[in-house]
């Protein structure tokens, strides 16, 4: 009985907010690692392009709020998913042809597309912080709960609690088709595969006639669909802010880089790593000691690594050790 | 000399721009700024010195900047010697510890080949040190920070005068700097720039949350000085005398003598803000002239040549024998330095030390916005840099509100639209500065005073 | 009036000086051409010239009787002309199998018949098809560089340094397997740095100095003339 309460003390506070935290960094990193690959620059612009992609999410679910739209017990944001990747996307598109495309016309070293996507950042933030404010918001309705732990505890009789919020589940649900699709997307059509081929050899692509132009077009298409629902995910789950958005961007690009920079499976995978190091090194054990030590050993402290106010600092530490060791990421092989 | 003329010109427009602040705002704000400026101007030289001159991008000026801001901390504030004798022992101990960590980590790496066993014995030894640390520094943190924490609470620092601070904010940023380009040089730019802002992150981060050393969040104020207060000018016969003369013509204006003392008053206030900035000022402008001559000396050197070769054509400088690996680390460090001095600069300027105040936003991209605005490569450029995009930063918000007005005349008050403007004015000078940023880099990539070509 | 030509070549890259002059290059199906000539002579320069890579100051290119001296390599492509470098010529982190299906990127016709096809030339990369190329020998890889360049089942080939850094048994065996190439009616030129070889499977071959002509005549004839031979050929 012991053993499953403290399963459960580990499933609550460490295995699903990791899972779910996992979800929308791999989101993220995904993203940068697309834009990386293909179109070979460190994106800077990461978390504000982010925030850009919800805040219409936020402004659409509010308004369909007031003309009476909802979706059930299901937050009314994922209705509004779809117009605010096409918001996304024809702001992506926008940025690329006003200024990322002449930089790589003129194949501009990576450092160089690196400080434009500053400016970018600088100009998203504030069009952002002009168009809806600096301010939290939350804009998550329906059903909060899937499993209460109250609830829980009746069902079971155990002494902890489980909980499942309904942003966590749609988290990890949505996450899953949402990469599922895309993997399949690029290995198994023809245009993804082109993509893929653009990535690790750009002449060879273009020797094989590839078109530069719709591989950057469904790019950022792709990165438009990531960026949004990541942001939307992450939004639900916290709440809307467009400051947290940028700080969110170091996490993900430590994801990024952790799985290999270019390759999305194994963004996907560090996005995941993150989160669980995050967590895993910031949980007070002591909850989870009590039930599998004999009551002698019962530890006094909180049996914390590290506090909670060094979780960013736990993945820039994991992401430089990374760099030092291992400069193309803990997972080798196929690429994008 | 088309090419000083430039510089002239471009010096004096940012000059006047700063005066007309001073006759149509306040002259005490046109100071805040120039103050401001000329701290942004040491950030840039810095900044430029890595970037411009060898090519190395740093993201990480936010880190160098709070580590200059703690030196400023440790050095002038007064120790508080309950939390040393509840407390110190232990942390010195700790601190033993540490080195002791370093010390046989690097004479394992000396003299060990290059193995599983050393890779254990290495985080062996990490391992045990950080539960030695958690076990003896864990206790001694939970007193010290109970030492009076409303006012205390953290080791204080070794109360010496402050100027001595912004050369120990240097040689922190530069111990940082160090261990940092050990690490990450060898990596790609673009890979150096993410690395450069996560460490810095785990800098400011480490500051923010350890009370037990400069009060983390709590910040420290009321810190030491290296000009007058103004509430000791204020009741200064002398100064007194002084704005009395200068405004005498005013003054004598006056209906009754009750009212000559309240404007007299008045002036005296204004005065003494304006003194002390002035003193400020004095002290950046010799910091900042300093750090240009030897900056221009050491481009124009031999040195200086070497590290524009490499930063051309590192294959080939390295072909030549240039050591370019030590050279990076070199410049890496002193750049870095000359942003911790600036970091020193600022705290000491603002009179306190708030670690949650530095964001990767203000700290390195606004400084980074500065050096390529400015012209990289060059010192009178990065300078130049500091000043304009300093300037923008603060009056984008009346420029904007100014616009605003001027395109909403024609709607009432109460429009919501003119509302909702008027209120995001302050996030307009993300919109200035990212946009110029982009037109720079777009119509001249060389920045506004660019590098010049030195032939010979 | 031979298949593929390039009459009177000059130019070079950007607006560097010029590296082929007045550079005549010719080949018919069925044919190999090899381009041979000292470091620097400009034999890459002259093939990328007629791919399209380089702007030409004067001279002009045709196919089948067609100027395309105006076309961007893409559309040169589309033509039938296709392009093995002489580095990065395959798309190393791809299968072998996505690596064919990319060289037929073009095609909107049922690829498998012609990947099927390229497996029978090449009966390696059936074997190897779900491998990721940069797994494979050097060989193996330019056997995928040439099934990739033949995938859009070109009327010219043309190969820069097929040879360069594969043992001479793995040599042998390319040679052999640009020749049945050549046994489809495909028009193949090749730069190479191996002159004896080339010239023995070569139908013909040229001879650039400093961008220019000196020689050209059949593989026989090269191999034969003995100012050829004392200059180029080191015996």
């Amino acid at each position: 009985m012991d053993l499953i309460n403290a399963v459960i003390v580990l499933l609550n506070y460490t295995i699903i907010p990791a899972l779910t935290y996992g979800s929308q960094l791999a989101l993220g990193a995904i993203f940068v690692t697309l834009i990386y690959g293909i179109l070979r620059f460190a994106n800077f612009a990461t978390g504000d392009m982010m925030s850009f992609g919800t805040m219409f999410a936020v402004l659409l679910t509010y308004y369909f709020q007031s003309i009476g739209i909802n979706f059930g017990f299901l937050p009314t944001a994922l209705l509004t998913i779809p117009f605010a990747i096409f918001m996304m996307i024809l702001y992506m598109l926008l940025i690329d042809q006003t200024v990322f495309k002449y930089y790589r016309i003129k194949k501009s070293p990576p450092v160089q597309l690196a400080m434009v996507s500053v400016g970018v950042m600088f100009v998203t933030q504030a069009v952002i912080r002009i168009i809806i404010g600096p301010t939290d918001r939350r804009f998550l309705d329906g059903e909060k709960f899937i499993l209460k732990a109250t609830e829980f505890k009746e069902m079971t009789g155990l002494a902890e609690g489980l909980t499942i919020k309904s942003t966590q589940m749609i988290t990890i649900v949505v996450t899953i088709i949402v990469v599922a699709i895309m993997f399949w997307f690029l290995n198994k059509t023809k245009t993804g595969t082109s993509m893929r081929a653009y990535s690790d050899n750009e002449d060879l692509a273009l020797l094989s006639g590839i078109d530069p132009k719709k591989v950057v077009l469904i790019t950022w298409i792709i990165a438009g669909i990531l960026a949004t629902i990541g942001g939307i995910l992450y939004g639900l789950d916290k709440s809307y802010r467009p400051f947290v958005y940028f700080n969110n961007m170091l996490p993900i690009f430590a994801a990024a880089i952790v799985g290999g920079i270019g390759n999305p499976y194994g963004a996907f995978f560090g996005g995941y790593v993150i989160a669980f190091a995050e967590i895993f090194l910031t949980y007070a054990y002591k909850r989870f000691l009590v039930y599998i030590l004999p009551e002698s050993l019962e530890p006094n402290s909180l049996m914390q690594l590290l506090s909670t106010d060094y979780k960013f600092a736990i993945s820039f530490s994991i992401l430089v050790i990374v760099l030092i060791f291992r400069p193309s990421g803990i997972f080798e092989g196929k690429r994008i | 000399m088309k090419n000083y003329l430039n510089i002239i010109v471009a010096y004096s427009i940012m000059m006047l721009l700063i005066i007309l602040v001073g006759i149509f705002q306040s002259w005490s704000i046109a100071l805040t700024i120039f103050n401001y400026c000329m701290i942004s101007a040491v950030m840039t030289l810095g900044a430029n010195i890595q970037w411009g001159y060898a090519g190395l991008i740093n993201f990480g000026i936010m880190g160098y900047t709070a580590l200059g801001g703690l030196a400023v901390v440790l050095v002038s504030v007064a120790p508080v010697p309950e939390a040393w004798s509840v407390g110190g022992v232990n942390m010195i101990t700790s601190l033993g510890i540490v080195i002791l960590m370093i010390f046989s980590t690097r004479y394992i790496l000396k003299n060990i080949k290059k193995s599983n066993k050393r890779n254990y014995l290495i985080a062996g030894i990490i391992i045990v040190g950080l539960i030695l640390i958690k076990i003896i520094a864990g206790p001694a943190i939970e007193q010290i920070e109970a030492v009076d924490p409303a006012k205390t609470g953290f080791l204080g620092g070794l109360g010496l005068p402050v100027l001595f601070s912004w050369i120990v904010g240097g040689l922190f940023a530069a111990g940082l700097a160090f261990i940092v380009g050990k690490v990450a040089l060898g990596l790609r730019a673009d890979y150096l720039a993410i690395a450069t802002l996560l460490i810095a992150e785990i800098v400011v981060s480490i500051i923010k949350h350890e009370d037990w050393l400069a009060r983390g969040v709590k910040n420290v104020i009321g810190l030491k000085r290296p000009a007058p207060y103004e509430i000791d000018l204020q009741t200064s016969p002398w100064f007194i005398n002084l704005v009395e003369k200068f405004h005498s013509a005013k003054l004598n204006l006056a209906n009754s003598l009750s009212e000559r003392q309240d404007i007299l008053n008045q002036l005296v206030i204004d005065a003494s803000s304006v003194y002390v900035k002035l003193c400020f000022a004095g002290m950046f402008l010799v910091v900042v002239i300093i750090l240009l001559i030897i900056t221009q000396k050491a481009l124009y050197s031999p040195w200086g040549r070497m590290m524009r070769a490499i930063r051309d054509n590192e294959e080939a400088a390295s072909a030549m024998g240039k050591n370019v690996v030590k050279q990076h680390l070199f410049i890496f460090i002193l750049g870095s330095a000359i942003v911790g001095i600036a970091g020193a600069m600022m705290v000491t300027n603002d009179g306190l030390f708030t670690p949650g105040s530095y964001r990767p936003m203000r700290y390195t991209f606004v400084i980074w916005v500065m050096v390529i605005v400015g012209g990289t490569g060059n010192n009178f450029g990065a300078i130049l840099g500091g000043f304009v995009v300093w300037f923008l930063w603060v009056e984008a918000a009346p420029i904007a509100l100014f616009f605003i007005n001027l395109f909403t005349a024609h709607l009432p008050e109460t429009n919501e639209i003119k509302v909702h403007l008027i209120n995001s004015a302050p996030y307009f000078r993300f919109l200035l500065v990212g946009i110029g940023l982009l037109l720079i880099m777009r119509f001249r990539p060389q920045g506004i005073i660019p590098e010049k070509i030195i032939k010979q | 009036m031979a298949f593929f030509e390039g009459n009177k070549m000059t130019g070079g890259y950007g607006d560097g000086p010029d590296i082929i002059n007045s550079c005549t290059i010719n080949v018919n199906r069925g044919e190999i051409v090899a381009i041979l000539g000292p470091n620097g002579a400009g034999k890459s320069t002259a093939m990328k010239a007629m791919l399209g890579l380089l702007n030409l100051k004067s001279g002009n290119i045709s196919i089948d009787g067609e100027d395309i001296s105006k076309l961007s390599p893409q559309e040169r492509v589309k033509k039938g002309i296709s392009f093995v470098p002489q580095t990065r010529n395959v798309f190393a982190e791809l299968t072998v199998k996505e690596n064919l299906e990319v060289g037929a990127f073009l095609r909107t016709d049922n690829v498998n018949n012609v990947i099927e096809e390229i497996y029978d030339l090449f009966p390696i990369l059936r074997e190897k098809k779900d491998q990721v190329v940069g797994q494979l020998s050097g060989g193996q890889r330019q056997q995928v560089a040439l099934g990739r360049a033949l995938m859009i089942k070109p009327s010219v080939l043309m190969l820069d340094e097929p040879t360069a850094g594969v043992s001479p048994i793995v040599m042998d065996e390319l040679f052999e397997h640009i020749i049945r190439v050549k046994n489809t009616k495909v028009a193949i030129i090749m730069v190479e740095q191996n002159a004896k070889q080339a010239l023995s499977i070569s139908d013909r071959g040229y001879v650039l100095v400093t961008g220019e002509n000196k020689f050209e005549g059949s593989g026989k004839e090269l191999l034969n003339d003995p100012e050829v031979r004392r200059s180029f050929l080191g015996a």
